[in-house]
C-alpha cells in the first residue's frame, strides 16, 4: 500500500485501473437503467414517479460517501501528512458537490408531484443543502489560499468540522418530524422495499459508486500532474532569474 | 408513466448532464496538463 504513496507509482496504478473501473461503471449503469425502466414495477401509491428514486437515492448515498472519503483523506493530511491524501481530498470535493446537487435537484423533481412542492425547509432537505454548501466552501477555500500546504491544512480542518453534518443527514428523519420519508434500505429489521425495486436500486448504486471511483482516480491523477507542472514552472523561473526563485522559496 | 414523464425525463436529463460535464472537465483538464508537461520536456531536451 505504501508503495502507492509515491505519486509516480500511483499514476501507473491509476492508468491500469481507470479503464476497468470505467467499463464496470458503464456496465452496471446500463444494467441498472434497463432494470429501472423495463423490469422494476411502478409504486402502488407513487406510480411511475418512483423511477426517480433509482437516481435520487444513489446520488444521496454518493454525496455522503464522498464526504467520508474526504474525511479519511483529511486525517491522512493532518495526522500522517500522506503526500496523496491532500490530492485525494481536493479531487473529491467537486465530485461530492456534483452528486449532492443531483440529489437535491432530483429530490425536488420527485417532491413536486408527490408533496405538491419543489422544496420544504425540513431537516433532511436542509441538512443535504448544508452538505452542498460545505462542498462549495471547501472548493472556494482551495481556490483562495495560494500556498498548497496551507490550503491543505485549512481544508482538512474544515472537512473534519463539517463531518458532524453526515450523521445529522442520516438520522434527521428519525430525530425530527420531516416531510421526507424515513430510511427504507439501511434500517434495523432489514429493507422495507420490495426486492423487485431493491435490486435495481442496488445495481444503480453500484454503478454510481464505480463511476465515482473512476472519476476520483482521474481527478487525483490531474491533481498530481498539476502539482508537477507547478513545481517545474517554479524551477524554470528560478533557473532564469535566481531573484525570482528567492522570492518564491522564501 | 405519462403523468410523470416531465419529472422523470428532467431528473434523468439533469443527472446525465452533470455526469457528462464532470467526465468532460476531468478529461479536458488531463489533456491540457499532459500538453503543458510535454512542452516542458521538449524545452529540457532542447537545452
Amino acid at each position: 500500500m505504501l508503495k502507492y504513496a509515491n505519486p509516480t507509482n500511483f499514476l501507473a496504478l491509476a492508468a491500469r485501473l481507470i479503464p476497468w473501473l470505467a467499463g464496470a461503471a458503464a456496465l452496471a449503469l446500463a444494467v441498472g437503467l434497463y432494470l429501472t425502466f423495463f423490469v422494476a414495477p411502478d409504486d402502488y401509491q407513487q406510480g411511475a414517479s418512483v423511477k426517480i428514486m433509482y437516481l435520487h437515492v444513489p446520488a444521496a448515498w454518493l454525496g455522503m460517501m464522498c464526504y467520508m472519503v474526504m474525511t479519511s483523506a483529511a486525517l491522512g493530511t493532518l495526522v500522517w501528512r500522506h503526500p496523496l491524501a491532500d490530492a485525494a481530498q481536493k479531487a473529491a470535493a467537486p465530485l461530492g458537490a456534483a452528486f449532492t446537487l443531483v440529489c437535491l435537484v432530483t429530490g425536488s423533481l420527485w417532491g413536486k408531484p408527490m408533496w405538491g412542492t419543489w422544496w420544504v425547509w425540513d431537516a433532511r432537505l436542509t441538512s443535504v443543502l448544508v452538505l452542498f454548501l460545505i462542498y462549495l466552501g471547501l472548493i472556494g477555500l482551495w481556490q483562495t489560499i495560494e500556498e498548497p500546504a496551507q490550503a491543505a491544512r485549512a481544508a482538512a480542518i474544515l472537512t473534519l468540522v463539517g463531518v458532524v453534518n453526515i450523521p445529522i443527514i442520516k438520522f434527521s428523519v428519525d430525530w425530527w418530524n420531516t416531510l421526507h420519508q424515513s430510511a427504507s434500505v439501511f434500517r434495523l429489521g432489514g429493507p422495507a422495499i420490495a426486492p423487485s425495486m431493491l435490486w435495481p436500486l442496488l445495481i444503480m448504486a453500484l454503478g454510481f459508486t464505480l463511476l465515482f471511483f473512476t472519476l476520483h482516480l482521474m481527478a487525483i491523477r490531474n491533481e498530481i500532474l498539476s502539482r508537477r507542472l507547478r513545481r517545474l514552472s517554479i524551477t524554470a523561473a528560478a533557473a532564469e532569474d535566481p531573484e525570482v526563485a528567492g522570492e518564491v522559496f522564501s | 408513466m405519462k403523468d410523470y414523464t416531465f419529472y422523470i425525463a428532467s431528473a434523468y436529463g439533469f443527472a446525465a448532464l452533470v455526469v457528462v460535464a464532470a467526465i468532460a472537465k476531468i478529461t479536458l483538464d488531463y489533456r491540457a496538463l499532459r500538453r503543458k508537461l510535454a512542452r516542458f520536456d521538449n524545452k529540457e531536451q532542447n537545452r
